[in-house]
């Protein structure tokens, strides 16, 4: 297992409309990037988990090759701007991720 | 063949620019300068208020650099989303400004003005005729949706922003428009592919966003030809790489491969990019997949009532720790006391140092040495909100719990008077797609000569 903050630049929650909440972990190089998604380390169920949400309101699970990322989307826990409201833009809702150990393949034993 | 230059100046009209950007922007010689001015980003308030999210005078800033420079190189200039939110008085309120610079700076020239308002009827026979789909998870459409909109709106594609340019508009400033379509409409009314055209625009769009590193007000450049484009910022101290240009492919969307818009969906299944110089990115086979039937994206919000809160400090470890029980305790009281206007109201604690942020997604809701705490009430009148907020406040303030020695007060107000007027309250009440058989029928077009 390795520490997400370790391997990734860039770790974010938008909205993506005002339904959805979108998370975008793009990784530091393509090398780090093809292990996470060769081990599929990362999937709606990770992420589900991780929310402590329903797998069903992980709408999808992305790895992105171009950017060398990984998406995830899920259903807003209510429109945004809805009574209950606690982040507008849905910016500040990666804090999980920043905590979260993700599978590294079976040499973790070799890895420095 | 020189490609053609495409200026995006800033990611929304009115969140300005450098000087100096603006100026280099202008050096390559643009054949269009467009900016988008819209999100739904800032919440329902904007397009159901019919306000602006921007400050009237930045967005005076920004047009009237924009303006001079077009009318100066006699390029169109193309403003999508007029104030925010695109609908009747936002397009208004962005109209007054433009002639207004025009007076003042004395320029003429030929505005074409395209509104995207949707009238009710109209949508409400579309939904008798099941032309409407819910757009994401969102709840099936009511007429009552429709009646209760105070404004609805319909993304425009790029069709009626070429409408426009076939009837010589040297300034087009439409109402809600799909961010992407006022870069591309300019590129495709040249011939060239939409793909591509979409592509740049959806790059455009947000300006510097995508450069490294990333601004929101500052201007990126566009150089389309018919089997690529390439981006790169204007602002020398910044760069368009691969990985920040494919990045901001991801930003905002659910699926980044396929981007759905007016008319079709653009897909990037097979897209390159490549780094062609430190601060250039070429992208290419971007393709754009038309749909059989064309469909519009409507968006709505409605008013639900009136919104006062106060902001509050807590110091006491004891009544930190007792946090949960006491704005239980606050609840019940105050649904006793004002038991008659049961559901008329609705109260809510935001506990800042402790779960504020994500609520029930916390994963870590431990409170530290001292929290904020943000009451809220949102109730059918601005005269119950206050009530109902003041009560749960001095409910709050002097609460009982267990081992409390601090019996003056709970609770650190920063300010007098402590309670504050929010104002109306909206939400989203349409978020749909709508089949059309014309792309232009939502759109109709005026055309006026503005004179300084």
């Amino acid at each position: 297992m390795k520490s997400l903050v370790d391997l990734a630049q860039v770790i974010r929650t938008k909205n993506a409309g005002p339904f959805e909440l979108t998370i975008d972990i793009i990784f530091k190089d393509r090398e780090t990037y093809e292990r996470i998604k060769k081990n599929n380390s990362l999937n709606a169920s990770v992420i589900a988990k991780l929310y402590g949400v329903p797998e069903e309101d992980i709408l999808s699970a992305i790895y992105f090759d171009p950017a060398c990322a990984f998406k995830a989307t899920m259903k807003r826990q209510i429109p945004c701007g809805a009574f209950g409201e606690r982040d507008i833009y849905g910016a500040q809702q990666h804090a999980p991720l920043l905590g979260l150990l993700v599978e590294w393949g079976d040499c973790d034993a070799a890895d420095p | 063949m020189k490609p053609l230059t495409l200026l995006s100046p800033t990611a929304i009209l009115g969140y300005g620019f450098p000087d100096s950007s603006f100026e280099r922007g202008l050096s390559f010689g643009p054949d269009v300068i467009a900016v988008d001015a819209g999100s739904t980003d800032p919440g329902p308030y904007y397009l159901g208020s019919g306000k602006s999210f921007v400050a009237r005078g930045s967005v005076k800033r920004d047009l009237t650099y924009l303006l001079r420079a077009a009318r100066s190189l006699r390029v169109p200039l193309l403003i999508g989303t007029a104030g925010g939110s695109g609908a009747k008085p936002h397009l208004e309120w962005c109209r007054e400004i433009i002639e207004e610079v025009a007076y003042e700076e004395g320029l003429s020239f030929k505005m074409a003005v395209i509104p995207a308002d949707v009238p009710k009827p109209y949508l409400k026979e579309a939904l008798w005729d099941e032309r409407v789909t819910p757009l994401g998870p969102v709840p099936a459409l009511t007429e009552a949706d429709i009646s209760d909109s105070t404004y609805l709106v319909a993304q425009m594609g790029l069709e009626p922003l070429i409408n426009a340019l076939d009837n010589g508009a040297d300034v087009i400033l439409a109402g809600r428009s799909y961010d992407p379509a006022v870069f591309a409409a300019y590129a495709v009314w040249k011939g060239y592919p939409t793909g591509l055209a979409l592509h740049l625009g959806k790059i455009l769009e947000c300006a510097a966003i995508a450069a490294l590193p990333g601004s929101g007000s500052d201007c990126m450049v566009g150089f389309l030809e018919h089997d690529q484009f390439m981006v790169e910022p204007a602002n020398a101290s910044r760069r368009a790489t691969v990985a920040s240009v494919a990045a901001h492919t991801l930003y905002e969307k659910s699926n980044p491969y396929l981007l759905p818009g007016p008319g079709g969906s653009l897909d990037l299944y097979q897209c390159q990019f490549e780094q062609v110089t430190e601060r250039r990115v070429a992208v290419r086979n971007s393709l754009f997949r038309p749909e059989d039937s064309y469909t519009l994206k409507v968006e709505g919000a409605k008013m639900v009532g009136y919104r006062v809160i106060t902001i509050a400090g807590a110091r006491d470890p004891r009544f930190i720790e007792h946090l949960d029980e006491i704005i239980e305790g606050v609840k019940e009281r105050t649904r006793e006391n004002f038991n008659w206007e049961s559901g008329k109201y609705k109260l809510m604690f935001h506990v800042y140092g402790k779960n504020g942020v994500m609520g029930d997604l916390e994963p870590d809701p431990r409170a530290g040495h001292e929290v904020g705490i943000v009451i809220e009430a949102v109730a059918e009148t601005q005269e119950l909100a206050e009530v109902v907020l003041g009560f749960a406040r001095s409910t709050m303030l002097h609460y009982g719990f267990p081992g409390r020695l601090s019996t003056a007060g709970n609770l650190a107000f920063p300010y007098s008077p402590s309670d504050f007027k929010v104002g109306e309250v909206y939400v989203y009440s349409v978020h749909h797609l709508i089949t059309v058989k014309d792309p232009n029928e939502l759109f109709p077009i005026t055309f006026e000569e503005v004179r300084s």
